[in-house]
């Protein structure tokens, strides 16, 4: 913990600062945190109260943080902690948990499923990824560089192409950057789609300093791993995306928040940044920082509060981030797959493709990178279509927060008004294949558990709502009787109060995938 | 102070800048349901049930903390808002003892027809009572975690910290570090947490045993109000008082000198008025 924050200060020197400099570091919490549990597995009270008094935080509310996170450990455990994923892709591939495992939700390897993590505390951490070999991933622009690129080489990102967009983007200047991210028309990619331009330009429009740029690296959504594919493979484009918003924009400080499932990603990205750093190519300090465990996170307000070092509540709106985010300051949240789109657009290249992040029943699960409008079928057959023998049961379109698409539905454009045009949305690009084989209902169950666990639990409809969903669905699939209409209905009534009432978009959207699975799929008995 | 215009139900409404959709709405008479909403505190907007529909809103907004602007067109009482009223209470009361909430709240579940037990069999947050001092009780079976008694003991009223909220999803409850009883926690016994508990989770010791022994009788009690004997800060005190002897000690919302906050002394240190316990 000294090695991170350096040795506490001399109490003459805190008295006469009146604690300032340590009451600054607060959000050095989860740091902190991290650097505890790394090196002997779990949080203790003792070693919680002294980061307490290193960081001037009340021990009750840094219990509450450490409590709120699924990866904290605040009781002894082994030195080897293994975390199989159980979610929707690799229940169908098989979960094959040894004992003193834990079963944790998506790990962001659908693709390679199934899949664990392996944690080893001591002197020196480890975390490693196992799952199958990843399939090359073809793709005409944002995956050029994809398995071409040495991604821990700044020598070879240039040989590649490399900072010609950061260079341009220079001359350009930063109203001409807005400017053409505005005309190009990109939406963000992270699941909300909102037009990217006109965020920058708010948030480069606030008299209000600093500014902050927060690249949203948390992909939590199930079946989604498109950012982990970029950060891992290509993170010198995503430090060349951020050097080019942070100067249209005037941010004078950035961080990376990458969820803790990705340890590969977190350090490619830290290392590109440095050596982008050393070479001149970022004139800003860019910190990553590590998640822990909550895909609540991934919703931006939620992901400011957990930078700050608190339990990862989402904030209510307005204010919006682009006027209040970070620190309370103007910040320009962006995920990793919108900053890295920037680089094309900077070089008149933009050719609005999308990456979407195919698992399941498909032969070779992957992301890959379609153009705007194509066909869900197409895009299906692409990743080799379906084992052979086999005919299609539904598609998961957009993660959890998604929903389920019928087999005569497969032609729909991927665009954001095809899909709109048919109730459904693209959300972070996730497309999960399910063929005859799979259980449906337990694909819903996990789906209804998987909200239930990572509900923050601040406001009612969503605390409440995604426990009482679950509940009810466990007790409907299970019964034979076939007059579950009473049900139904209190399931609809839940979800109408969620979609109203909840703060954040993890409350409203947590009953849609449910919702359309009820109605498209047959998985009622009677 | 700038005005603004806005409609609610139909219905103008001239509200000074800065003020909340709530506060146009009492400025109406409208009831506006709410839970984590004190005026003491700073609003939190985690209850919910105190949503209206505002035009060109994809979602209900909150009216306790949502800040009013000029020309929004505010709805109270449309399908929507009572449908989420009606399921944020019944979820609250399938999961929650709230039999000691205000004869308000009980208004509220009737007026929105709120119906918990349709859930049918549910997991509640149901566990034992925690008797661990002399002062009060804390019975989290009755909680709705509504952050108000968090606010209280942080930066609102008292800057102890000595609680918060632990835990997340369903749950999440409010707990001291590491759930240690209070005597090992900071708290310094001010009690401003059971001043601004809605549904009796935070309960004087005194009530509780009363209540357990089946002697607790509102229509018996008589409130006196006076100043606290103590110190030179002058806390409006009101005895709640119930066969001559003191049961509680509250202090009103709207008092200038304390907002309803007190210290240890002013709302646990009567004792020596009754010499209860122990006779020599």
């Amino acid at each position: 913990m000294d090695g991170l924050l350096g040795a506490p200060e001399p109490a003459h020197h805190h008295v006469a600062h009146g604690g300032r400099i340590t009451r600054t570091q607060r959000h050095l919490l989860l740091p902190v945190l991290h650097a505890i549990q790394d090196r002997v597995g779990w949080v203790s009270r003792g070693a919680l109260e002294y980061a307490c008094r290193r960081l001037s935080i009340p021990p009750a509310e840094a219990y509450g943080v450490v409590s709120f996170y699924a990866r904290f450990a605040h009781k002894p455990r082994g030195e080897v902690v293994v975390h199989v994923c159980d979610d929707i892709v690799c229940q169908l591939a098989g979960v094959d948990a040894p004992e003193g495992a834990r079963r944790v939700p998506c790990l962001g390897l659908c693709d390679r499923a199934p899949a664990a993590l392996t944690e080893r505390f001591g002197p020196v951490y480890e975390a490693v990824q196992t799952a199958h070999p990843p399939f090359r991933y073809p793709g005409s622009k944002l995956l050029r560089r994809i398995g071409v690129v040495e991604p821990e080489s700044i020598e070879s990102y240039r040989e590649h192409g490399g900072f010609a967009a950061l260079k341009r983007a220079l001359e350009m200047g930063p109203a001409a950057i807005i400017r053409a991210v505005t005309d190009a028309g990109l939406l963000g990619r992270g699941g909300a789609a909102f037009p990217t331009g006109r965020k920058w330009q708010s948030v480069a429009d606030q008299p209000v300093r600093p500014h902050y740029l927060v690249c949203n690296a948390d992909e939590s959504e199930p079946g989604t791993f498109k950012d982990r594919v970029l950060l891992e493979n290509d993170p010198f484009a995503l430090v060349e995306g951020m050097a080019i918003a942070a100067f249209a924009t005037g941010c004078e400080k950035g961080y990376v928040y990458v969820r803790d499932e990705y340890p590969l990603a977190r350090q490619r990205v830290a290392s590109a940044i440095k050596q982008a750093r050393e070479h001149g190519y970022l004139d800003i300090d860019v910190e990553v920082r590590r998640g822990a465990g909550a895909y609540i996170c991934g919703e931006e307000t939620a992901l400011f509060n957990s930078i700050e070092g608190k339990r990862g509540e989402p904030r209510n709106k307005p204010p919006f981030p682009v006027q209040v985010g970070l620190f309370g300051k103007p910040t320009l949240p962006n995920n990793v797959e919108t900053l890295v789109n920037v680089l094309d657009i900077v070089n008149g290249e933009f050719g609005d493709t999308r990456l979407f992040c195919v698992s399941g029943h498909v032969l070779r699960p992957g992301v890959y990178e379609v153009a705007m409008g194509t066909p869900l079928r197409s895009l299906v057959e692409l990743a080799g279509g379906l084992p052979p023998g086999r005919t299609m049961q539904a598609v998961l379109l957009g993660g959890a927060a998604g929903s389920f698409l019928t087999p005569d539905q497969i032609d729909v454009p991927l665009s954001f008004e095809g899909v709109r045009a048919i109730g459904a949305t693209l959300g972070s690009g996730a497309v999960m294949v399910f063929d005859d084989t799979a259980d449906m209902k337990q694909v819903l169950l996990r789906i209804a558990r998987f909200f239930r666990d990572e509900s923050c639990g601040q406001c009612v409809p969503c605390r409440v709502g995604t426990r009482r969903q679950e509940e009810i669905l466990e007790r409907m699939l299970a019964s034979s009787n076939g007059d579950g209409r009473a049900d139904v209905m209190l399931l609809s009534d839940i979800a109408q109060a969620m979609r109203d009432a909840s703060i954040c978009g993890l409350g409203q959207t947590a009953a849609n995938a449910i919702a359309s699975g009820l109605t498209q799929l047959k998985v009622l008995n009677g | 102070m700038a005005e603004v215009h806005l409609t609610i139900d139909a219905r103008d409404v001239l509200a000074r800048e800065g003020a909340t959709i709530l506060d146009a709405c009492r400025r109406l008479q409208v009831d506006t349901p709410t839970l984590c909403q004190l005026d003491n505190l700073t609003p939190v907007n985690v209850c919910r049930v105190c949503v209206v529909e505002l035009e060109g809103s994809r979602v209900l907004v909150p009216a306790c903390s949502r800040r009013v602007e000029e020309g929004m067109k505010i709805q109270t009482d449309s399908p929507r808002v009572r449908h989420s009223r009606r399921l944020v209470l019944e979820m609250l009361a399938s999961s929650v003892d709230m039999s000691l909430t205000s004869p308000e709240v009980q208004g509220w579940m009737r007026r929105y027809g709120a119906e918990p037990s349709r859930f049918g069999k549910v997991a509640t947050v149901a566990k034992p009572v925690k008797i661990d001092n002399e002062l009060y009780v804390r019975d989290y079976s009755r909680c709705i975690l509504c952050y108000k008694c968090v606010e209280a003991c942080g930066v609102d009223a008292q800057n102890t910290f000595a609680i918060g909220v632990a835990g997340r999803g369903f749950d999440a409850h409010i707990s001291t570090e590491f759930d240690v009883g209070l005597p090992d926690s900071a708290c310094v016994y001010c009690g401003n947490c059971i001043g601004v508990c809605p549904t009796g989770a935070l309960m004087f010791k005194s009530e509780y045993d009363m209540r357990s022994a089946g002697t607790w009788d509102e229509s018996r009690q008589t409130v006196t109000e006076t100043v606290c004997p103590y110190c030179g800060v002058g806390c409006m005190l009101e005895l709640h008082v119930q066969d001559n002897s003191i049961v509680k000690v509250t202090s009103p919302l709207d008092n200038t000198v304390t907002s309803g906050h007190l210290c240890v002394k002013g709302r646990f240190g009567f004792e020596f008025v009754q010499r209860r316990g122990p006779k020599s």
